[in-house]
């Protein structure tokens, strides 16, 4: 799929945005600029992960999701919920409280996303069987797959071609309604997410043409929903919900760090949080690090429990997650309906090789490429290199790059604006509007609204 | 474009630090991914040599867009019997070193099977110069 055709759940509100550094400085891949005092994202740079939205104190980043009301469109209302969204409640809210609050709200059904892991599981280890590469890394964040696309291209080949528990969940409830006789257009799928990187891999899947789920609902949109229910309810006997399967101990917890690797062959590691993730791959890549077989590679502190979407605190969802696994510890293996399906479902899971879509060379061309990088390491010599990010750019090589490719220009450094200024290149007014173009109009002027100032929100 | 890394002999933490920075600059000019880890491999195994064997050393590497070419440089012991030192499997690095994980031998090996072109000089007592190239 092409850079232009990414969709990014990803959004900056405009009207909240007032151009900090904040995520800038903290996005992994150097993906955000400021232009006319607003965040933007550069798209085929933008891997998901929501570090922005984290890092922004006025909370101007938002995920776009499905209306709700599109669940309506179908007679069979499925949503798929991962352990995640469960283990955000306080403890004395049971699940099947929760799954019948769901169903009060508009689901005919509620499924979780982890019923098919051991499915999942048995096709990652015969592709560690039959696979050569070494180590294998697991395809179940999005995040980290989008991330080695664009950041460490020569590690493509090291994803396990295996679809992650959502897709295989989507697929197996959708059969099993098909072999029901239910037609295919009156099921709708929705998948109940923690983070901006799952709907982006619903909406333009890596490796496969179309996902099985229909649409994507926002976890913490669906927590307030279902916390206002609970707390309708409060008092009041709950309407008896439909048991639910319990599920291992080991699908509980796959979501979480250390979820996957347990149960793979060989030497394996869990590795989470996005930085933490850049620094190993970084060693993987340069072959610092051998001999091991299999990598579980989480974008999320805490892996999914750590959700940028996910309201509860992440230690303490992870912490009710185990919990609720020392409940099910006598509970092995998969669960009864899914036996039938097992082999349809591993047939299904293959995906194509991930293709790599480098955001790193400054030209296609190799001779023009070079040619950049000598102009890029000229203009070092004039950029001071103290990274303070005032022309709109997250450090003094990310301008030089950017005006090399011409999306930028060396006037947007503000202390090449001084000296430009003191050798009489440079007239004040002329500084004062190149920073407003980058920083917006009047920005320099005084303002007691912004945040921290004396009249700040009035 | 000529590039210039310090290597400190006996500080593991930091080697490494050269091919990081290598690696950085061959994705950029779109040089292809299996060649840059060919690169990265050679020159990781060089500044492993340095920083276990010497006292301190030196990589210059002069990139175009036909071919890298490195040189590292260092002050240390020097190897006396060079065809020895390129075989598989033979390595004079101390218990310490053996003990971190390094010195298996393989280094100069590993080189070998991962440049292009390769020239190894040394005089013993003084230092070691070792010098590459790889085709893009």
């Amino acid at each position: 799929m092409s850079a232009e055709k990414q969709y990014h759940a990803l959004k900056v509100n405009e009207t909240l945005c007032y151009g900090c550094t904040h995520c800038m400085n903290l996005c992994p891949t150097g993906a955000i600029r400021i232009y006319d005092g607003k965040a933007s994202i550069r798209r085929e740079w933008c891997v998901d992960c929501g570090e922005c939205m984290r890092a922004c104190p006025v909370s101007a980043f938002y995920v776009e999701q499905d209306d709700f009301d599109k669940i309506f469109d179908f007679k069979y209302r499925v949503a798929l919920l991962p352990a995640v969204m469960t283990g955000q409640f306080h403890s004395n809210v049971s699940e099947s409280e929760i799954f019948s609050v769901m169903r009060e709200i508009g689901f005919t059904h509620v499924f979780q996303t982890e019923h098919t892991v051991d499915v999942v599981n048995d096709r990652i280890v015969e592709e560690q069987m039959k696979n050569t590469v070494k180590p294998l890394i697991s395809s179940y964040c999005p995040a980290v797959v989008r991330l080695i696309q664009v950041r460490f291209p020569s590690l493509v080949d090291h994803i396990v071609p295996v679809k992650p528990p959502i897709d295989a969940s989507a697929l197996f409830f959708r059969k099993k309604f098909s072999d029901m006789g239910i037609p295919d257009d009156e099921i709708g799928i929705f998948y109940v997410t923690p983070c901006p990187a799952k709907i982006a891999a619903v909406k333009s899947p890596v490796g496969e043409e179309k996902s099985s789920v229909n649409g994507v609902i926002n976890m913490d949109f669906l927590y307030n929903k279902v916390l206002l229910g609970i707390r309708a309810r409060a008092g009041k006997t709950a309407e008896p919900a439909d048991a639910m399967p319990n599920l291992s101990a080991k699908s509980i917890l796959w979501n979480l760090t250390n979820g996957e690797a347990p149960y793979m062959r060989g030497r394996c590691l869990a590795i989470d949080e996005i930085h933490n993730v850049i620094d190993f791959l970084e060693k993987i890549e340069n072959d610092e690090i051998t001999n091991v077989d299999f990598l579980e590679l989480r974008s999320c502190d805490e892996s999914c429990a750590g959700g940028v979407l996910v309201v509860g605190n992440r230690f303490l969802t992870a912490e009710r997650l185990h919990k609720r696994a020392n409940l099910s510890s006598d509970i092995h293996g998969m669960p009864e309906d899914l036996k039938p399906y097992s082999d349809y479902l591993k047939k299904k899971l293959s995906i194509h090789p991930v293709e790599p879509r480098s955001m790193l060379a400054l030209d296609e061309d190799r001779g023009k490429a070079v040619q950049k990088m000598l102009q890029v390491r000229k203009m070092m010599c004039y950029l001071p290199g103290i990274d303070c990010g005032a022309c709109g750019a997250p450090n003094c090589q990310s301008l030089a790059k950017d005006i090399v490719k011409r999306e930028a220009q060396l006037s947007n450094c503000v202390f090449i604006q001084r000296m430009m200024e003191k050798n009489k290149k440079l007239h004040g007014d002329h500084a004062i509007r190149i920073i407003e173009k980058v920083w917006g109009k009047d920005r320099l002027n005084k303002d007691c609204t912004k945040p921290g100032a004396k009249n700040e929100g009035m | 474009m000529l590039f210039k890394y310090e290597v400190e002999g006996g500080n593991f933490s930091k080697a490494g630090f050269a091919s990081g920075e290598i690696k950085k600059i061959l994705k950029q000019i779109n040089i292809d991914a299996k060649i840059i880890r060919r690169v990265v491999v050679a020159l990781y195994e060089g500044e492993v040599n340095v920083v276990a064997h010497a006292v301190r050393g030196t990589v210059v590497a002069d990139i175009d867009d036909k071919q890298i070419y490195i040189r590292i440089e260092d002050e240390g012991p020097g190897i006396k019997d060079i065809a020895l030192a390129m075989k598989e499997g033979y390595s004079t690095a101390s218990e310490k070193v053996r003990e971190m994980g390094f010195g298996a031998g393989m280094g100069l090996a590993n080189i070998k099977k991962n440049a292009d072109w390769l020239n190894l000089s040394s005089k013993v007592g003084e230092g070691t110069v070792l010098e590459m190239k790889t085709f893009f």
